[in-house]
């Protein structure tokens, strides 16, 4: 009996908003697709001294280039081959899943933290604030990020810290651009207005107010920042100028195994697709937070 | 329209300046500009004749106030490691990364407007799917490993095209492909959302009402409309293509000015550096210009704005 009427006021109500949300999250494919495959990469990462059984570092004279489990001739202990020197390709790939996952990650944190805090305060003050903010915008994206980050890292010694705080400290214009139109959309509305009339601080109003309202497009822009951080450090470990062997970054691991891609075109192959799957896994999901948190898809 | 003009060239000139003081303190600030060329096996007295050499030992302002100066001149030094004047080693490669960019972006645009268009006539259709296949793929690839796929396969496998070199045309079709996949993805999705939302514009229906053909009202009323947004887009990938090219031409051994870049990079060459950072930057900041005064031509709200 009770349930026939739950049912009944179901029907009149419409389903409620986290129903809502759950047919949004579950019937959107390339979210699902894009958690999943991040769920189990992260998970890889964690457990790579558990799962690779074997020290990335490791070099051995007599296994040298032994062929992936696919291919005739390969070792069993060697899943993935071993790489020029004699390493396990298959650690060394658990291990530089760790690398890739921390570049962005933390890349993402301190470019986010420096472009929020811009956006948010042009887009909130407005005026000479607007003025200023909207000038470094157009001086960094004048900026060619990869020379730019190729020399300063060149200068400052290629180690994992530098390469993440350069490009923490490069990559923070989209963020601004982004939460600067936020705040300006969120700015004039009545919650806000309300806020300012029974005298909140402007701290207050900004934090509780503004923040809570532009954090679905703040986290999708962090989701496409990563994504983007996690290609540069590839790509300047790839020219020789990011982070410095034998650490295993797959971009490293890409560019070491260039010279041997003639033959064996499997070594580039393992790093560039385990590259391309995490970074179309964060796309994936950054453009299915933005789809299902959109409101004109709220129907 | 004058005053407009007026008003973002200036803003265009505040734009270059503020990125040659930037790239000019991050390079001499954040090292010593002395050791790094000296190199690892150099004493303390051959440091310290290159600081006085080459004038680092002077005031911070005082030297970029001179390299300034000379720069507004054309003058950006010598090369440390060419021993050539860096205006004339750039103008020297510039013309192979100029090609690759324009042959870059014409490649973007010829595959990605039609594939936009295509996309938006016929929303959800096999079409619209692959073509955000694609562009899902080129945002996710990284463009020095997609290269390195394109040499094994055009150069190693079935022996096509040349791996690496500049010579002929031939070495310019897997760069211009990297290059053009990699601006290929934001131009593509921009015509498909603006196609979307023009043809759903009251004058499509008038121009359709009338009797308008099906091509005429696509190309004539519709693209027009919808491809405005797309050139100032095109002209922003423009400019980061060609900052984007330093890792094109490293792969392809392009000799371009990316390559140049590169290479100065590994040499610890500081003026080539941050002569190029500010012929890059040069690039997007004329660009932006030009791109925005077609946009405030084309569209009066712009202008007053």
């Amino acid at each position: 009996m009770a349930s026939n009427i739950d049912t009944l006021a179901q029907e009149i109500q419409g389903p409620s908003p986290a129903a809502l949300l759950r047919r949004r999250v579950f019937g959107h494919y390339g979210l699902l697709f894009g958690v999943t495959v991040l769920i189990v990469i992260v998970a890889l990462a964690v457990l790579a001294p558990l799962l690779a059984g074997q020290d990335p570092y490791a070099q051995s004279l007599v296994a040298r280039m032994k062929p992936p489990f696919w291919m005739e001739g390969s070792d069993p202990n060697h899943l993935l081959g071993t790489d020029h020197l004699g390493r396990d390709y298959l650690a060394r790939l658990l291990y530089g899943a760790r690398i890739s996952l921390a570049i962005g990650l933390i890349a993402a944190l301190i470019s986010g933290l420096i472009g929020t805090t811009m956006g948010v305060a042009a887009g909130y003050f407005g005026g000479r604030v607007d003025l200023v903010v909207t000038f470094l915008i157009n001086v960094r994206l004048a900026m060619p990020v990869v020379l730019v980050a190729l020399a300063v890292v060149a200068v400052l010694g290629g180690s994992l810290q530098v390469v993440i705080v350069v490009l923490g400290f490069l990559l923070w214009d989209r963020f601004a651009v982004v939460m600067r139109s936020s705040t300006l959309q969120v700015r004039g509305l009545e919650y806000v207005n309300a806020a300012k009339a029974i005298g909140c601080s402007t701290r207050r109003i900004i934090l509780s107010e503004i923040m809570p309202n532009i954090l679905n497009n703040l986290i999708v822009v962090m989701t496409l920042e990563m994504a983007h951080a996690i290609l540069l450090e590839a790509a300047l470990s790839f020219l020789g100028l990011g982070v410095q062997p034998p650490t295993p970054s797959w971009g490293l691991m890409i560019s070491e195994g260039k010279q041997m891609m003639l033959f064996e075109p499997w070594v580039i192959a393992i790093p560039g697709v385990a590259l391309f799957i995490l970074v179309l896994a964060i796309n994936l999901l950054g453009d299915g937070l933005r789809d299902i948190t959109a409101p004109e898809n709220r129907s | 329209m004058l005053t407009f003009a007026l008003k973002r060239l200036g803003l265009a000139v505040l734009v270059a300046l503020t990125v040659s003081a930037v790239s000019f303190s991050l390079l001499y600030l954040s090292g010593d500009p002395a050791s790094a060329m000296a190199g690892e096996t150099a004493t303390s007295a051959d440091i310290e004749s290159i600081r006085t050499l080459y004038g680092f030992d002077r005031p911070f302002l005082v030297q970029y106030a001179d390299w300034l100066f000379n720069a507004l001149q054309g003058d950006f030094g010598q090369s440390y490691y060419f021993k050539l004047p860096v205006s004339q080693l750039i103008a020297d490669r510039l013309s192979i990364t100029m090609l690759l960019g324009v042959c870059g972006i014409s490649f973007a645009l010829v595959t990605a407007i039609p594939l936009g268009v295509a996309a938006a006539v016929r929303p959800n259709s096999f079409i619209d799917r692959t073509a955000l296949f694609i562009s899902v793929m080129g945002q996710a690839m990284p463009s020095f490993w997609f290269g390195l796929v394109l040499i094994v396969i055009f150069s190693i496998q079935l022996n096509w095209l040349p791996p690496s070199g500049s010579g002929g045309w031939k070495n310019f079709i897997m760069p211009t492909v990297v290059l053009g996949y990699y601006a290929m993805p934001a131009i593509m999705r921009l015509t498909r959302a603006g196609m979307l939302e023009v043809l759903n514009a009251d004058y499509i229906r008038t121009a359709r009402a009338k009797g308008a053909g099906e091509w005429r009202v696509m190309f004539k009323h519709a693209l027009r409309n919808a491809v405005v947004p797309v050139v100032s887009l095109a002209a922003v990938q423009m400019g980061f293509m060609l900052g984007g090219s330093i890792v094109v031409e490293s792969i392809f051994a392009l000799h371009g000015a990316g390559y140049l870049a590169w290479e100065s990079i590994g040499r610890n060459d500081l003026p080539t550096v941050q002569a190029l950072i500010l012929v890059f930057a040069g690039f997007y900041i004329v660009f932006t210009f030009l791109s925005d005064l077609a946009n405030a031509w084309l569209d009066p709200r712009i202008r007053v704005g």
